[in-house]
């Protein structure tokens, strides 16, 4: 299996669907001679043409609405978000028209697009730029809402995303796109949304984190394993909306202990979503709170030390798996 | 750390009220989880009360003589620099035996120069305006007088002392094991009770305050009992015997057992080297334990919609004081042996007679046995002490012409009646036990097995 980087597996799958199915074309700013803003669409253009990789104005609203019109007629639009923070500008067509034609037409249209692009902080990027933004999106019925975390994730969930029928968010990540990893070479390798992954086995402790927090977490495990004895099973998502919740739950009745960790505010975060479902469905399997470590309720700040104070460092996931295990 | 409210703990079905003895601890004393701070005299025995919580004993709510309703609180323990307030003030007065008192409102004290608590950046608009824009003072108590509060809810009493913290999992788990939540250590957050701490719990050394500790003969089911759900028969007979002499339904059953051969086994064991004092209730219990073990149905109370079995045997040993009758515990005699049960029932009954007897040690039985022995009584019925199903009066061992293979003799008898719920039990289940009893007591070498 090659090992290759986040970018060049999400652009392999790029490649891979748009050459399977003529539908699928590539829309959004500078995704087309500039090779998209992080890289991922390079030599797209020159191997399928200004007709399937389109550069267009800045103006999210407009080329947003036009993919999803080009869904309704029969084609599969990927729709690229230079950050996910200007799909804010989009909201509307996305909430408002892809996620509810399917509903609102009884059926009559579809709507096959992915919105993608990379969401959450990276450095320094400040307050307008660092959010999380899938919780802007899992909170709306109609909508698939994908954070790969590996680049063998990257691939095999966006080639499913392309392959679905609905309305697809896929936030990648500044971060995470020069991280390199094991990704198949298979055309017709897929990972089906709405599946998690256990992506480190333990015994005393669930952490659920998706994206760049799994890495931090799993610096935290390694770090608890060797100090605390502490034993930590991560679940990572991986599609966050549908959830699959009963990998999660199988995981908490096998440890008993949870911690959510993630980039954004904890107010009504996917924490929150996270604890409660776990207390709705194994409140008898529990032997502490769910504990939470999120960004700090503050937009992000510019200055790099007030960064890390807002920031849920590994420090900060450390202290909360000890807690958690009720330990020192 | 949390405001501890010490209460007046409910020791017994039927105890309304408490009168504090003394205090063994003063205001201002540092006190641990466990330590004896004072004790108090019930309806039944005086009793060492227990701390819950560690801190600082901060206030005492009632002086020494005093009777209080169950529930009250009458100390509080928490650190120096913690609020009590909360806790101590617009409290009725604690010699008013009426209803037990209400809590205290759980509105923190408005306080005028609170801040919003949830204020997280200075400058607006920011994500957090909505919290911002909250209206201050009343809506938003300062962060002291919230924790205060919360700590008063968390440790409100249902019963005795403190409100159990256990984790959700601590609680199935014990409930699995039969083990009572209250006498478990928490070493969780805040002394919460969590997985690690039923475990260890479970896997002490059980504690054997005398005698060599006999080996059990096995591992007990998990639960302390089991729960058969009423047949037909036996809600319709429940239903009626219920109506025909309420509360309990009592019959009774009277056999008279021959105890030449329990005399003489006594005798012998009491001149073995080191033996403890042997009394004929100690033979009596070791004999009712192991009928018992042979006859579930008898080791059982009545429980509205179930009839529950025990899997453990726990015997009452009715003990006279002059004040009136006490009934301590001795637990788990089916897996005792005969002179550690001689043994503990002695230190129960001397324990009782100097009114030292903890709260534990007054409920739980599944069976009692009261003799009357020591009396000129031939035989005699006693009355069940709810929530047990069956209750054996035993009266004197008496000289007594007999006839053995057709020629009069003189034996010694004793009778023996036993009491029975009728909604747990009918003539022919007590009649089989009493049967098995007396078997055992004429051939008592298997009191030693």
């Amino acid at each position: 299996m090659a090992v290759i980087t986040y970018r060049e597996a999400l652009n392999q799958a790029h490649r891979e669907e748009m050459e399977r199915d003529e539908r699928v074309f590539l829309i959004g700013e500078e995704v087309g001679v500039y090779g998209g803003a992080y890289k991922v669409s390079q030599g797209l253009l020159e191997k399928f043409g200004e007709r399937r990789v389109i550069d267009t104005p800045i103006c999210e609203s407009g080329f947003t609405g036009v993919g999803i019109g080009a869904a309704m007629i029969g084609l599969r639009p990927i729709i690229e978000m230079m950050t996910f923070n200007f799909a804010l500008v989009a909201l509307d067509q996305i909430v408002n028209h892809a996620a509810k034609l399917h509903y609102m037409s009884g059926g009559q249209f579809t709507c096959p697009i992915v919105v993608r692009g990379p969401g959450g902080p990276a450095h320094q990027l400040a307050a307008q730029h660092s959010q999380s933004m899938e919780t802007y999106f899992y909170h709306v019925p109609g909508l698939k809402v994908v954070r790969p975390t590996t680049p063998r994730d990257a691939k095999g969930l966006l080639k499913s995303a392309i392959r679905d029928e609905n309305p697809v968010i896929f936030i990648e990540s500044e971060t995470l796109y020069g991280v390199k990893g094991e990704v198949p070479e298979d055309a017709d390798f897929l990972i089906p949304l709405g599946v998690a992954e256990v992506k480190r086995e333990g015994r005393d402790v669930t952490a659920v984190a998706y994206s760049g927090m799994y890495y931090r977490v799993l610096e935290a495990a390694e770090e608890v394993a060797r100090t605390d004895g502490i034993s930590v099973e991560i679940v990572d998502p991986r599609t966050l909306r549908p959830m699959d919740t009963e990998t999660i739950l199988a995981s908490v009745r096998k440890t008993h202990r949870v911690l959510v960790a993630e980039s954004g505010a904890g107010f009504a975060g996917m924490g929150s979503e996270i604890a409660a479902f776990i207390t709705e469905n194994a409140f008898d399997e529990l032997d502490a709170p769910v504990a939470r470590v999120t960004g700090a309720n503050a937009p992000m700040p510019y200055a790099r030390n007030l960064e890390r104070l807002k920031t849920p460092s590994k420090e900060k996931i450390v202290e909360a798996l000890r807690r958690v295990c009720a330990v020192g | 750390m949390a405001v501890t409210k010490v209460v007046m703990p409910k020791l017994s079905e039927a105890m309304e009220t408490g009168k504090l003895l003394r205090w063994l601890k003063q205001e201002g004393e540092r006190v641990a989880g466990g330590d004896i701070i004072a004790e108090i005299e019930t309806d039944k025995a005086d009793i060492e009360l227990e701390a819950f919580g560690a801190g600082v004993l901060r206030k005492v709510l009632v002086g020494p003589g005093t009777t209080v309703p169950v529930g009250n609180t009458i100390a509080v323990i928490a650190e120096p620099d913690e609020d009590i307030s909360a806790v101590v003030g617009d409290r009725p007065a604690p010699t008013a035996p009426a209803a037990p008192a209400r809590e205290p409102a759980r509105t923190a004290p408005a306080s005028p120069s609170a801040q919003p608590a949830a204020a997280t950046v200075p400058t607006s608009p920011s994500p957090s305006a909505a919290d911002v824009r909250r209206p201050p003072a009343p809506a938003a108590p300062a962060v002291g007088a919230v924790a205060a509060a919360e700590a008063v809810e968390e440790d409100e009493p249902p019963v005795a002392g403190v409100r159990l913290r256990a984790s959700p999992l601590a609680k199935k788990l014990a409930q699995k094991a039969g083990v009572d939540l209250t006498l478990v250590k928490g070493t969780g957050l805040g002394g919460r009770v969590i997985q690690r701490d039923v475990e260890a719990f479970v896997a002490r050394p059980a504690a054997t305050p005398a005698a060599p500790a006999a080996a059990r003969p096995a591992p007990r089911p998990a639960a302390e009992f089991e729960d058969q759900p009423l047949s037909q028969i036996r809600a319709a007979i429940a239903r009626q015997m219920a109506q025909s002499k309420a509360p309990v339904p009592h019959f009774y059953i009277t056999t008279e057992i021959a105890m030449e051969r329990a005399v003489a086994l006594r005798e012998e064991l009491q001149a073995l080297p080191g033996a403890p004092k042997l009394t004929f209730t100690d033979l009596i219990v070791r004999a009712c334990a192991l009928t018992l073990v042979k006859h579930p149905g008898v080791n059982a109370s009545f429980q509205g919609q179930a009839i529950r079995r025990y899997r453990g045997v726990h015997v009452g040993i009715a003990v006279a004081l002059d004040e009136g009758l006490i009934t301590p515990v001795l637990r788990d005699c089916d897996a005792k042996g005969l002179f550690q049960i001689a043994a503990e029932s002695r230190d129960l009954v001397e324990r009782t007679r100097a009114r030292k007897l903890r709260g534990q040690e007054l409920s739980g039985a599944t069976f009692s046995v009261s003799n009357l022995g020591m009396f000129p009584v031939d035989e005699f019925s006693a009355i069940i002490n709810p929530p047990e199903g069956s209750i054996l009066a035993v009266g004197a061992i008496l000289d007594k012409p007999v006839v053995v293979n057709g020629q009069l003799a003189v034996g010694k008898r004793m009778r023996v009646t036993l009491s029975c719920d009728h909604r747990v039990m009918d003539g022919a289940m007590g009649a089989r036990f009493l049967a098995d009893l007396k078997a055992l007591l004429e051939a008592p070498l298997g009191l030693l097995v």
